[in-house]
């Protein structure tokens, strides 16, 4: 029989694989809070300053850069025929109105 | 004890077993490692988009006014500012001046917003680490804009907002008010739309709806609906990520399906001899399962880590193709890493579990026959 076991080196793998996902799970955002804290302060404030309601995440098209403040047609809205091509588009929720 | 050292020797047995089939086994652990990778990937971008999105957006204003005519986002008449400043509980009315503008050289949209007071001159502005990164300016300390009569526009680069406010301000161009109205050429009673504070916040909704009533062909937007779509736009459930998701889960399906629908000829053998040796059945569904876990336990402990290190290390650079469209600019931002540990115990509860018993199926179909025939 070998010296070491092969169930006991899955073991130690599995082990070790656990250990550092808990350890990024728990240890690395505690690490990095102090730091991305401040700079969520930032941001924070210049949401508050600057009177922003959206995320600057899709640019192309004005509903998807503001989807809080597009309208439903407005993706539609270059003729009445118009299709909404943006590939964003696909992937931005219409904004939620009451009752809709 | 004797249990322990029990499933001891089958993991042993298993490890052995898969060896003999190194190069179908690796592959299938590199497919599951993927499988794994790209869920928890979405998992952790959604989850961590949506906390930062919900935490910057509890500041926006709590009530915006827009006017619509036809349908679309029209300019309001500032007299509507005084009318609503008439409504009891309304503490202020300010007016809002933004607009996009589209810059040919980079083939991008920019955000052009006034914001008074402004600190710098007429011909100053306060620019996003992404105009700068593609502005693309042969003299980099200034802007060239084209206003609504074709008159050329120059502005001085007075101040850039840091590098960690891009995923709000990434594409802003902050001007004063006069350069903003010479710019695109907003008449001087008109404004983009309009923020209203609430002495009582409880008091919004009732307040937008007389707002709705005085001036019917306006649209009031909360802050709560603010929060609710970007909830909703990051929920794990709906907009993009399942988009991103249903490819994963399905690539997973056909993979687990392909594992349940059968064995090959050199795994039947096996099973025979094990049952012609004096293995039990439960033996042969004891080493079976621990056949999955060995499997679907690295492939689910190295996909999470892989993800982890892919969205809060790497800043997600396999979704920014994704949520960059056909878009020029696209903020570079360090997202805070959030885990929800519920999320976690469900992905390992969908993908560990289910394959360790779906790899039990054929087997147990082999050995409840007779091992004579199995080895046949």
């Amino acid at each position: 029989m070998p010296l070491v076991r092969k169930s006991d080196l899955w073991l130690a793998l599995v082990g070790a694989s656990a250990a550092v996902l808990l350890l990024l799970l728990l240890a690395h955002p505690a690490f990095v809070a102090k730091r991305l804290r401040e700079k969520q302060q930032e941001r924070k404030g210049l949401v508050r300053e600057l009177q922003l309601t959206d995320l600057c995440l899709f640019t192309e098209a004005s509903y998807t850069r503001h989807p809080t403040q597009a309208d439903l047609h407005t993706p539609f809205q270059d003729h009445p025929m118009s299709l909404e091509h943006f590939p964003s588009g696909s992937v931005v929720m219409p904004p939620h109105f009451p009752g809709s | 004890m004797k249990w322990v050292e029990r499933q001891r020797y089958f993991v042993d047995f298993t490890l052995s077993s898969l060896g003999r089939r190194k190069g179908k086994n690796a592959s299938l652990l590199l497919v599951y490692t993927l499988i794994v990778f790209l869920v928890s990937s979405v998992m952790f971008f959604s989850s961590a988009l949506r906390k930062e999105a919900l935490t910057l957006l509890d500041e926006a204003p709590e009530m915006i006014v827009q006017r619509t005519l036809a349908g679309r986002h029209e300019l309001v008449p500032l007299r509507y500012a005084k009318e609503i400043r008439g409504i009891r509980g309304v503490r202020s009315v300010e007016a809002r001046l933004w607009g996009y503008y589209y810059h040919p050289a980079s083939r991008s949209n920019y955000t052009v917003m006034a914001r008074e007071p402004f600190e710098h001159g007429d011909d100053e502005a306060v620019v996003g680490d992404g105009v700068l990164r593609t502005w693309g300016t042969s003299s980099g300390n200034q802007l060239t804009l084209r206003s609504h009569s074709g008159e050329a526009i120059v502005l001085k680069i007075a101040e850039t907002f840091s590098a960690s406010s891009d995923l709000v301000a990434s594409d802003l161009i902050l001007i004063s008010e006069t350069a903003f109205r010479r710019l695109t050429g907003l008449p001087e009673d008109f404004a983009t739309d309009l923020v209203v504070v609430v002495r009582n916040p409880a008091e919004c909704q009732t307040i937008a709806e007389k707002i709705n009533r005085m001036l019917p062909d306006t649209r009031p937007i909360l802050r709560e609906e603010i929060l609710r779509t970007y909830a909703s736009l990051f929920d794990w459930r709906s907009g993009y990520v399942i988009v991103l998701l249903s490819g994963a889960v399905l690539a997973f399906f056909i993979f687990a399906w392909d594992k349940a629908t059968g064995l090959s000829a050199e795994e039947r053998a096996e099973i025979g001899i094990l049952k012609a040796l004096g293995w039990d059945t439960s033996d042969i569904l004891g080493m079976k399962f621990w056949e999955g876990c060995v499997v679907s336990l690295i492939g689910f402990l190295a996909g999470t880590i892989l993800a982890y290190l892919h969205v809060f290390f790497a800043p997600a650079p396999l979704f920014a193709h994704a949520l960059k469209g056909w878009a020029i600019l696209y903020p570079t931002f360090e997202l805070n890493p959030s885990v929800d540990l519920y999320q976690i115990g469900i992905l390992f509860f969908l993908t560990v579990f289910p394959y360790a018993f779906v790899t039990m199926i054929p087997a147990w179909r082999v050995a409840i026959t007779d091992p004579d025939e199995v080895m046949r």
